[in-house]
């Protein structure tokens, strides 16, 4: 026997290596062997993550389309003047006690007292990249016998454009707002059966009229917005608004959309002005992006349960399979621990393999998506979120879940008592 | 046995008791009482009828298995006390194992299958765990199929494989239950001649369960194992060297 131990003639040979830990081998010869299985768990992980992939860069994608349409279209914070209240006049009679009757006060249009203090105070803010007054209030425009009441807002365009893009929503004309200039948009144009170029009479709260050249018409998306709307210079408004030098209410972009409540309210305290956030003011749209992100992480949540009990259940039967082979192992010299590990990384390789696979089939279903689902005009209904992070978040998560997952088959196949596992 | 080891017996048991269901109204023992050494180089066979506590008293040599009471050593260790990592430290360097089935590992070649317990303990190199297998694997003649999965292999050689993969960690005492009852007398002759072969020249201790009327007579010793007790029915004369060696263990019926 020895010298044959000694004297065999080894011919080349493919062995396992060592710098492979043995943990690693087991595991993934244990997968390769039950390939059926082994396969049809991986096509389940990767459906699961390809759903989650698909889903997350979709509403993702709706969710920005949804908050850039809001936020071009307004400002993201907006101060106005401070509402007028009444106080009750008593003459104080000892004893005496008056059950006042308030009748609320008519809110006139005024300006914002002291604004340019406010603006300079307002741009100091860190955070704020764009601060811009403009005067805001009703108006009837006349052509003929026609008139209509629209929101008339006068603004100074250099400052406006930076928080409201106005000159990307042109269709005809251009946003050049200086002089007598006028923008105004297409519904309104077309119920008054104005073009660019032509002049409209309009005239102010206080009486005064005066009259303008169309000079852009705008489409915003909207036709209550197409049909009310117009915009003209800061100082050619204050006109016909009777505040000559007044603003009636500065607009305000920041730099991080979701800060804008808590800068309004830094001004609000520091200012004598209201401060509203687009997020005060669109509360049902927040509600119902909430309610989005809450089905969505709902939906994600219970397709990564079920990716996990998938997991566990083909680990589990992998265990009742092995069982004699992981009994001859542990008598062999295999500890606990090393049959242990086999099984959670055979869980974390199914998890990671699947995830792989996943995040090919989510991305092959986004780009389909984003070459199938056109707008009319043919162009993509709205830009997907291909993110980096998106994909290895969901590697990371699909693996950890596969280990997790392997928590209890693992702990079941070290558990296993030898004799038991042998004599089966 | 000239060297210093020959003095220290490979299996040492003292009072051994083995009780199942202990504390319930079902508790049985199975094992009363034991006494029992095996010294380097003994082959040794163990019969009785079948729930006579053969295979209980090999698992509880083999560390698979604890006593509820008494006191087993192995190679000079006492075993009493050690945690399962101890044990299982302890049984994957002393003791191998090779069973009636052989519980190869079937998505592994036959070489792969004999290097499984080095590549288990981190102090093998790779080269090293590759010469030992395809030696090992050589010298039960399956060098031809080394490389082969091993489903592929007749049952004769699936045990020699699990024979070599006992012997890979080079065990101080190799257990063997049953490892014929499967196989057709000519492969249980082979089978045998083997564990014959790896006592002979590398000194193994080998304990052999069999039922094989025809094998127990070709073995130094032989143990009768009835209803729990060991009886020890003596040494045949095949070889004396081996006997003078055996003479000296103390097997006495409890």
């Amino acid at each position: 026997m020895s010298t044959r131990l000694t004297g065999a003639a080894v011919r080349p040979l493919q062995p396992l290596r060592r710098w492979l830990p043995f943990e690693w081998i087991v595991a993934t010869r244990f997968l390769r062997e039950g390939h059926v299985q082994t396969a049809f768990i991986i096509g389940g992980i990767a459906i699961g993550v390809a759903v989650i992939i698909f889903m997350s860069a979709l509403m993702t994608g709706v969710q920005a389309n949804m908050i850039d349409r809001t936020l071009t279209g307004q400002p993201h914070v907006q101060l106005t003047p401070a509402k007028e209240t009444v106080r009750p006049l008593r003459d104080g009679v000892p004893g005496l006690r008056e059950g006042a009757v308030l009748q609320a006060p008519l809110q006139r249009l005024k300006g914002i007292d002291q604004w340019q203090c406010v603006v300079a105070q307002v741009r100091d803010i860190p955070g704020v990249v764009a601060v811009s007054p403009s005067v805001t209030g009703s108006a009837v425009i006349i052509r003929g016998n026609a008139s209509r009441v629209v929101l008339l807002t006068g603004m100074e365009p250099d400052l406006y454009y930076r928080i409201v893009t106005l000159p990307e929503k042109i269709v005809r004309g251009a946003a050049r707002v200086t002089g007598t200039d006028i923008v105004l948009g297409t519904e309104l144009a077309s119920d008054l059966g104005v073009g660019v170029g032509d002049n409209l009479r309009v005239r102010g709260a206080g009486g005064a009229t005066i009259t303008l050249i169309v000079t852009g018409i705008f489409d915003r998306g909207n036709n209550g917005a197409n049909g009310r709307s117009m915009f003209m210079a800061l100082r050619t408004a204050q006109s016909p608004m009777e505040l000559p030098g007044g603003v009636t209410t500065i607009d305000i972009a920041v730099r991080n959309a979701y800060d804008a409540e808590t800068i309004a309210r830094r001004i609000a305290g520091a200012a004598d002005v209201q401060a509203d956030s687009w997020i005060g003011t669109n509360a049902q749209f927040f509600s119902a992006v909430s309610a989005q992100t809450l089905s969505n992480t709902s939906i994600r949540f219970f397709v990564g349960l079920s990716v996990a009990f998938g997991i566990a259940s083909v680990l589990v039967v992998s265990v009742v399979q092995k069982s004699r082979e992981i009994g001859i192992l542990r008598a062999m010299g295999i500890t606990r621990g090393q049959v242990m590990r086999v099984f959670l990384l055979q869980g974390g390789l199914l998890g990671l393999v699947g995830a792989l696979g996943g995040a090919t089939l989510g991305a092959l279903a986004l780009t389909a998506w984003q070459k199938l689902m056109l707008s009319v005009d043919g162009t993509p209904m709205f830009a997907l979120v291909f993110s980096g992070a998106l994909f290895g978040w969901s590697l990371a998560l699909a693996t950890l879940t596969g280990l997790l997952a392997a928590v209890a088959p693992a702990r079941r196949a070290a558990r296993l008592d030898p004799v038991m596992a042998i004599n089966g | 046995m000239a060297d210093g080891t020959a003095s220290v017996p490979v299996v040492q048991l003292r009072g051994l008791h083995k009780s199942y269901a202990v504390g319930l109204a079902n508790e049985t023992e199975v094992l009363h009482g034991i006494d029992l050494d095996l010294r380097r180089g003994d082959f040794c066979a163990v019969m009785g009828p079948t729930g006579s506590g053969k295979s209980t008293l090999l698992n509880i040599i083999g560390l698979l298995d604890r006593p509820t009471s008494g006191t087993v050593a192995i190679s000079g260790v006492p075993t009493v006390g050690l945690d399962d990592g101890a044990l299982t430290r302890l049984r994957g360097h002393t003791i191998g194992f090779v069973f009636q089935y052989h519980h190869l590992l079937t998505a592994f070649t036959a070489l792969e299958n004999v290097m499984m317990p080095m590549l288990g303990d981190a102090g093998f190199a790779t080269a090293e765990m590759t010469a030992r297998a395809a030696a090992l694997i050589d010298s039960v003649g399956l060098t031809p199929w080394r490389d082969q999965l091993v489903g592929q292999l007749s049952g004769g050689q699936e045990q020699r494989v699990a024979v070599a993969r006992a012997l890979a960690m080079k065990p101080a005492l190799l257990l063997a239950d049953e490892p014929t009852g499967n196989l057709d007398t000519k492969s249980a002759d082979a089978v045998f001649a083997l564990l014959r072969e790896v006592n002979q020249s590398e000194g193994t201790t080998v304990l052999f369960v069999t039922h094989n009327p025809l094998l127990a007579p070709r073995c130094d010793r032989t143990i009768d194992v009835v209803d729990g007790r060991v009886v020890a029915r003596g040494h045949c004369a095949s070889d004396h060297q081996l006997l003078a060696v055996t003479r000296g263990a103390a097997v006495r019926a409890a």
